[in-house]
């Protein structure tokens, strides 16, 4: 069966998702690339994936915890629950940046092969997903000091870092198409990474934001997003507030229909704009 | 059904170009009510560009501008097809659109078979990576399953001849590794149909034979190859078929012989100086050309006396600091053959990483050296560390016409034939006579 293809303005790939599944190679390829140049060239290595959500989490903890004073979930240590708010903050955190950037630093093979170009920074999304695995290891050492045992809840871990990945495509793949033609939301992404840590619930628990004003909260994905891990994580002690969840949801829902969309119309013309 | 594997019908492809108008060209705005003035003008500009969702164009007049215009044609099985022009002709525009790395304006392209381009070599190399790494990396790039690399992966080492460096980070290796390494995983491509631009301008004449050996091979497996070149000879040898691109149309498109020999022809006009203006600069993010001239006893000379040296300049800006940079200049006669290439490795002053500026470079290339006729000049800017990446191959520069007028101090002598030859160094000439074994002795002394 031989190939046709047919090149023509405005017309977009027939079998497009097939292409992609075609080009899943490359997308290992790239993935593995990304993370095997990511701590070249450094002394500690992959001691920094531990060591940064480490070294926050005691910041965050003293700050909320401690300074501020702010309740914990239930019965759970103050660092328990920050930390499980951080694994999947730092996820989404690290795959808004990392994607966002992957084309302006992918603008040579932009230019110089054509494949699905979908697959650049859904494979950055893939370094951010290791460094997820590996603060995850920080976790389990974590329950085991404070001696915290999890129930039946953490089996449905995989739901939410699923949800925490939705989450985090759909809004990276609109910034990354944007930044192709507008290198203005360079300078956006670090300013929304910092400003969401303190707006979403990581270093403290959502149960302090005042009842009315909680479902407005929950607009922000992540909201859902760190309920729900620390729903799995924490067991009994942090209860998950319904509503909120269907919100964040929708709104991730929505993001990703908008972002894949506004991806597959611009991708075309980023070889001619990069 | 035609037997056509490649179908291309009216196709065209339009940017969006942006001058500075005349009246504000200078950079110096005369007065800060001035520049605030013009920066509030592009702000808006820009935004509202932004909220139409459009591109931001630099510059205050913005003009659309034809790289490809309504060109059509076919290419049949195991046809190989060379395709020559200018700088700015549309080839490389052509063999974006059907790389499918850009879309057209307007027209339509039918493909039959696996594509694979080629439009530069080592696309994607990470320098961090190892040489074995970074061949499973370029291969998947160009599309190569991890299975076909396995099989293949002794021969592209053997061809590369990288053996002894294969867990070496391509950073540590020479610029002709790396190239080497580039060609030969993309040697080892096996499409139906091959698109290949200008790639095989690289590495020494041992490797470049090679490479020319194995594309060779490629086309005679009755593969359908597109092949961009500006070396008439390759293209003579590799295709039976050429097609000349001029302002983004097809001019003529026949029997590769003559179609080479009429671009020769037709571009043997001579220039001897160029400047281009800005934002039509050649070059990249790194450094662009903004002139070359060429001059004789320092007057701008589009004919030169053959005795004399001559002297060739070019004017580029460097926009990266500390780039390492090397700046060359390669002569090619009427025939499109390679005479030399010259370019300042030996001064050892500029061999250190260069700051942001405008530089302008010379180069006196001896007289009684070239031959009679026409010399074409091509201007190159390149990083020389730690990979070798070429920023300005400026093709279309400046020409000059070499003249012997018969007067005494050149090659010639009194002789009035024509002297073959592609080079026609003065060399010394020394004769004795009747001398036995000691006449060569003689003559070494005095020279």
């Amino acid at each position: 069966m031989q190939d046709i293809v047919i090149i023509e303005a405005g017309r977009s790939e027939r079998h497009y998702w097939l292409d992609l599944w075609r080009y899943r190679e490359l997308f290992r390829v790239l993935a593995w690339r990304d993370l095997s140049v990511r701590y070249k060239q450094t002394v500690i290595g992959v001691l920094w994936a531990l060591i940064r959500p480490f070294l926050s989490m005691l910041v965050l903890t003293i700050i909320f915890g401690r300074i501020a004073g702010l309740p914990s979930d239930g019965n759970a240590p103050y660092a328990l629950m920050v930390f499980s708010g951080m694994l999947p903050w730092t996820f989404f955190s690290g795959s808004l940046s990392g994607a966002s950037n992957s084309l302006v630093t992918n603008s040579n093979l932009i230019s110089k092969v054509y494949f699905p170009r979908l697959i650049v920074p859904i494979a950055t999304v893939v370094v951010a997903f290791v460094d997820f695995l590996i603060s995850f290891g920080i976790m389990v050492l974590l329950m085991a000091w404070y001696q915290f045992v999890p129930d039946w809840r953490i089996l449905l871990l995989p739901v939410f870092v699923a949800f925490a990945f939705f989450a985090s495509v759909g809004p990276a793949l609109w910034i990354t198409a944007l930044n192709v033609k507008y290198r203005d939301f360079n300078y956006v992404i670090p300013f929304i990474v910092q400003f969401g840590l303190y707006v979403s619930p990581v270093g403290f628990s959502s149960s302090v934001v005042p009842e009315k004003w909680r479902l407005l909260y929950s607009l922000n994905p992540m909201v859902g997003v760190i309920d729900g891990f620390r729903w799995c994580i924490l067991g009994g002690q942090s209860a998950l507030y319904l509503p909120g969840l269907a919100a964040g949801l929708g709104v991730t829902a929505f993001f990703l229909w908008f972002g894949v969309r506004h991806f597959r119309k611009t991708e075309k013309s980023f070889a001619d704009l990069i | 059904m035609t037997d056509a594997v490649i179908t291309v019908e009216n196709l065209s492809k339009s940017y969006l170009v942006g001058h500075v108008s005349e009246k504000r060209g200078s950079h110096n705005n005369a007065t800060l009510r001035d520049a605030i003035a013009r920066g509030a003008r592009d702000f808006t500009r820009k935004a509202a560009d932004m909220l139409r969702g459009r591109q931001i164009v630099q510059g205050d007049e913005v003009e659309e501008f034809w790289a490809l215009k309504d060109v059509s044609f076919e290419v049949k099985q195991g046809e190989v097809l060379g395709i020559i022009g200018r700088n700015g002709a549309g080839k490389s525009t052509l063999l974006k659109i059907l790389s499918r790395i850009t879309e057209p304006t307007k027209g339509r392209v039918l493909l039959r078979g696996r594509v694979s381009s080629l439009l530069e070599v080592g696309t994607g190399f990470h320098a961090e990576l190892t040489g074995r790494e970074n061949i499973f990396l370029n291969g998947a790039i160009l599309g190569m399953t991890q299975r076909e690399i396995h099989n293949k992966f002794d021969e592209i080492v053997a061809f590369a001849e990288v053996e002894r460096f294969l867990d070496t980070p391509v950073k540590r290796y020479s610029s002709g590794m790396y190239v080497r390494l580039a060609f030969a995983v993309a040697a080892h491509l096996e499409p139906e149909i091959l698109i290949v631009d200008e790639v095989l301008a690289v590495g020494d004449a041992e490797f470049q034979k090679k490479c020319l050996g194995k594309i060779e091979e490629v086309t005679g497996h009755g593969r359908t190859v597109l092949f961009v070149s500006h070396n008439m000879p390759t293209i003579n040898r590799l295709c039976r078929r050429c097609m000349l691109l001029d302002g983004g149309q097809i001019k003529i498109d026949g029997a590769a012989q003559a179609v080479t020999a009429q671009y020769m022809v037709s571009d043997t006009g001579t220039i001897a100086a160029r400047e281009w203006p800005e934002g039509q600069r050649p070059g990249d993010e790194v450094a662009r050309l903004i002139a070359v001239r060429v001059s004789q006893h320092g007057q701008i000379s589009e004919s030169v006396d053959i005795r004399y040296p001559v002297d060739v300049q070019m004017m580029y800006e460097i926009f990266k600091q500390n780039a390492n940079l090397i700046s060359a200049f390669s002569f090619f006669d009427s025939q499109g053959v390679l005479l030399f290439v010259t370019g300042d490795l030996n001064d050892l002053e500029w061999s250190r990483p260069r700051s942001r500026g405008v530089y302008a470079s010379a180069c006196r290339v001896p007289g009684n050296l070239f031959s009679e006729g026409v010399v074409r000049v091509v201007a190159e800017v390149a990083t020389r560390q730690p990979v070798y990446q070429i920023h300005v191959l400026e093709y279309d520069s400046v020409a000059f016409q070499v003249v012997d007028s018969g007067e005494p101090g050149s090659v010639r002598g009194g002789w009035g034939r024509p002297i073959p030859g592609a080079m026609r160094p003065l060399c010394e000439w020394q004769t004795a006579k009747d001398q036995g074994e000691a006449g060569f002795h003689s003559i070494r002394v005095s020279a």
